[in-house]
């Protein structure tokens, strides 16, 4: 049996919402005198969950709600959930920012959290300077720095700047000198919040594979992140925490499909709600349905093998758009993007005027995808700079079966290799 | 199996300190002193001088208005070695207090991001400050001597020996005020307004422009209430042999700054746990 490492007991984080002002100190009041006649806090009761869509009666909310997990040494967990979820809330009580309203959590050996890089830089300080001063914020004595500088410089990569006061840095430079100061902790847990979204590809790259040299060294990792790729990546197990609570914990693979395909009333209704969670909108127009039919118009939610399908999407204008361009795209059910479809006539094809109010879009596909699970992703945006006005991402799920929609097509093997099947000819001399 | 190293719980007893944690973090704390001291005087032109020229053109201030203009006695002492004498102190604790009290909104964004034990904060103020007073000492010390030999109405005496004391105590002062304004800071901004405009009328309770000897028994009991009263009398009787010294004067400012310092413990441990929800 492995060991447990970090214990979460019944965590719940209540915040107030709305402005700090005058009923704050009758609440104090409140507050003090109901503990001095030895009663319950009286807004501790009160209070909604974590739903951001809805309005909640009252001025309190749970952020998190009755959490429980345990996280095993060596385990590497990510935490998922749309925004809002309270994923940040759970790691700022992790790293002790900030404390929790009840419950409790145990930790065993040290605890490094990274919920930004480069804390407590001083623009002022030299880069040299600067990583004795992050070390020591992030909880290292001047000795383990001392010892790790060397190799922390050459890590960063700015070693030829690191007599230089660090306003003079580049934000690249900063962001990487932050992470190698945070990558020679030798924590026996580390907590890491999105870091990953700043910086280039490259450095991502390298920052994945530290994290993965820790874990391999039999150490902690929390990471928490929106990308799904990083975390199949890196992670060997998930949780997936929905409006302050725990929807799912499990293998990752199987936790990042749940959470992919938590939207099952639009698989239902194909209507697309309101409050879905968009990653891009600028508010000009929004999806409001998706549909997949057969030919004829019927709807379906399998395929079979080879069988051409129809996308119905129903998009709302709310106001006149000149030169847009609308895009479908298909991808595997963890959200990696397998096709990109364009509504394009020929090369000089300018976009589409779209007038104020509801229109119905319809696209035929003709591609033999690979019997498995497929996401469907919407999007439309201008053609000529690419922003985005609106895209919601793995909003339909559909399946391809193995039996072939002509008799004889059916796919004969037990493995599905790959996603699409080419259309290719063959010679042999 | 059973032992865990942190346990983190929604409340701690009061008096659950975790005063073993400064101590795992003392390198923290230098490092933030030597950070202050050298982005303050990195872009300056005159550097650490600025350390002297506060206390100069202070002393020469007073001694035109209060010496000059209001013809405040200074116990038949040179005016600017009196002056100067009880700035050296006074500045002490109040830049000690001005800065420890904004500890919770200035830093706001570090401690959001990264735990450490947040008293290290304000123990690195009061250590820079020190560093500071050390050297307006030198200062200090330079005009004392040259007074010294100059005039005969100075007259160092044992109690010099309490001096180092003096400071540790006008420090605590200074850093208990602090922590208890910046914990209410964090709820009840109006305190900050307060702390500059306090500060300021907290100097005139106190015996820096005026020596006690000169305020009427009739409202004595009001500046010696002022805890600082007793300090800045007894270091200045130390080095100049006129003032006011006082066992009971002295005990009543230890017993303060003993209670003000348990009581701002108290306060700020309760809110460096909760204050990034408010802030």
């Amino acid at each position: 049996m492995s060991k447990i490492v970090l214990k979460a007991h019944n965590i719940s984080k209540q915040y107030r919402l709305g402005q700090l002002g005058t009923g704050t100190v009758s609440h104090d009041l409140n507050r003090w005198w109901y503990k001095l006649r030895g009663k319950e806090d009286p807004y501790l009761k009160v209070g909604d969950t974590n739903d951001r869509s809805k309005m909640g009666g009252s001025d309190y909310v749970w952020s998190l709600k009755d959490i429980n997990f345990e996280v095993e040494q060596g385990e590497v967990l990510g935490i998922i959930g749309k925004n809002g979820a309270g994923k940040s809330t759970l790691l700022k009580i992790l790293s002790q920012v900030t404390t929790p309203t009840t419950g409790e959590v145990k930790i065993k050996g040290r605890v490094a959290s990274l919920l930004e890089v480069g804390t407590g830089f001083h623009p002022e300080l030299t880069g040299r300077e600067n990583i004795y001063l992050n070390g020591a914020i992030l909880g290292m004595t001047k000795i383990e720095i001392k010892r790790k500088l060397d190799e922390i410089v050459e890590f960063s990569g700015v070693a030829k700047y690191i007599d230089t006061p660090v306003k003079r840095y580049s934000s690249g430079m900063m962001v990487r000198l932050g992470f190698a100061v945070a990558a020679h902790l030798e924590p026996e847990i580390l907590i890491v919040d999105e870091v990953l979204a700043v910086g280039d590809q490259e450095f991502q790259d390298k920052c994945i594979g530290k994290m993965k040299d820790v874990s391999s060294q039999g150490r902690t990792v929390l990471f928490v992140s929106h990308n799904m790729g990083a975390v199949q990546n890196l992670c060997n197990t998930c949780m997936y925490l929905k409006n302050g609570q725990i929807e799912g914990r499990g293998t990752t693979k199987s936790i990042i499909e749940s959470y992919l395909n938590e939207n099952r009333n639009v698989q239902l209704t194909g209507i697309i709600p309101p409050d879905f969670y968009r990653l891009y909108t600028n508010g000009e127009a929004f999806f409001r349905k998706i549909l997949i039919t057969d030919l004829e118009g019927n709807v379906i939610d399998r395929l079979a093998f080879n069988q051409s399908f129809k996308v119905v999407v129903e998009l709302e204008a709310m106001q006149d758009l000149k030169n847009v361009m609308i895009n479908i795209n298909i991808g595997t059910t963890l959200g990696q993007p397998i096709l990109y479809a364009v509504e394009k006539d020929n090369s000089s094809y300018v976009g589409r005027n779209i007038s104020k109010g509801s229109h119905t879009v319809e696209a035929v596909f003709n591609v033999r995808l690979l019997p498995g699970k497929y996401s469907f992703t919407l999007g439309v945006n201008y053609l000529a700079n690419g922003n985005t006005i609106d895209w919601v991402e793995n909003v339909y799920f559909i399946s391809v079966d193995k039996i072939g929609y002509n008799k004889n097509e059916v796919y004969p093997w037990d493995d599905v290799h790959g996603f699409v099947e080419p259309d290719s000819k063959w010679s042999f001399k | 199996m059973n032992h865990w190293d942190l346990i983190i719980k929604p409340h701690s007893k009061w008096y659950h300190l975790k005063l073993g944690e400064i101590i795992r973090y003392k390198d923290l704390l230098f490092l933030f002193v030597k950070r202050d001291f050298v982005s303050v005087y990195k872009q300056t032109i005159l550097g650490p001088i600025w350390f002297f020229i506060q206390p100069i053109i202070t002393a020469i201030t007073f001694t035109i208005i209060f010496g000059n203009l209001a013809n405040i006695s200074t116990d038949g002492l040179p005016q600017i070695l009196f002056y100067l004498c009880g700035i050296t102190l006074w500045g002490y604790f109040s830049d000690t207090l001005t800065k420890t009290a904004d500890t919770f909104t200035a830093n706001a964004n570090i401690f959001g991001k990264v735990y450490f034990p947040r008293m290290i904060v304000p123990l690195s103020v009061v250590v820079s400050n020190l560093i500071k007073l050390g050297v307006q000492l030198f200062l200090f010390l330079a005009v004392w001597v040259y007074f010294l030999i100059k005039e005969d109405s100075i007259h160092p005496n044992w109690t010099l020996a309490l001096v180092p004391f003096l400071i540790l105590l006008m420090g605590f002062l200074g850093l208990s005020f602090g922590i208890i304004i910046s914990s209410l800071t964090t709820k009840y901004r109006d305190l900050k307004f307060l702390v500059t405009f306090g500060v300021q009328l907290l100097m005139y309770a106190s015996p820096i422009v005026y020596p006690l000897s000169i305020v009427p028994d009739k409202y004595k009991w009001i500046i010696l209430a002022n805890p600082v009263t007793s300090i800045i009398e007894t270091f200045k009787y130390a080095f100049l042999g006129v003032g006011v010294f006082n066992w009971m004067y002295l005990l009543y400012s230890f017993a303060f700054t003993l209670v003000l310092f348990f009581v701002g413990l108290i306060i700020f441990h309760r809110v460096e746990k909760s204050f990034m929800d408010t802030v």
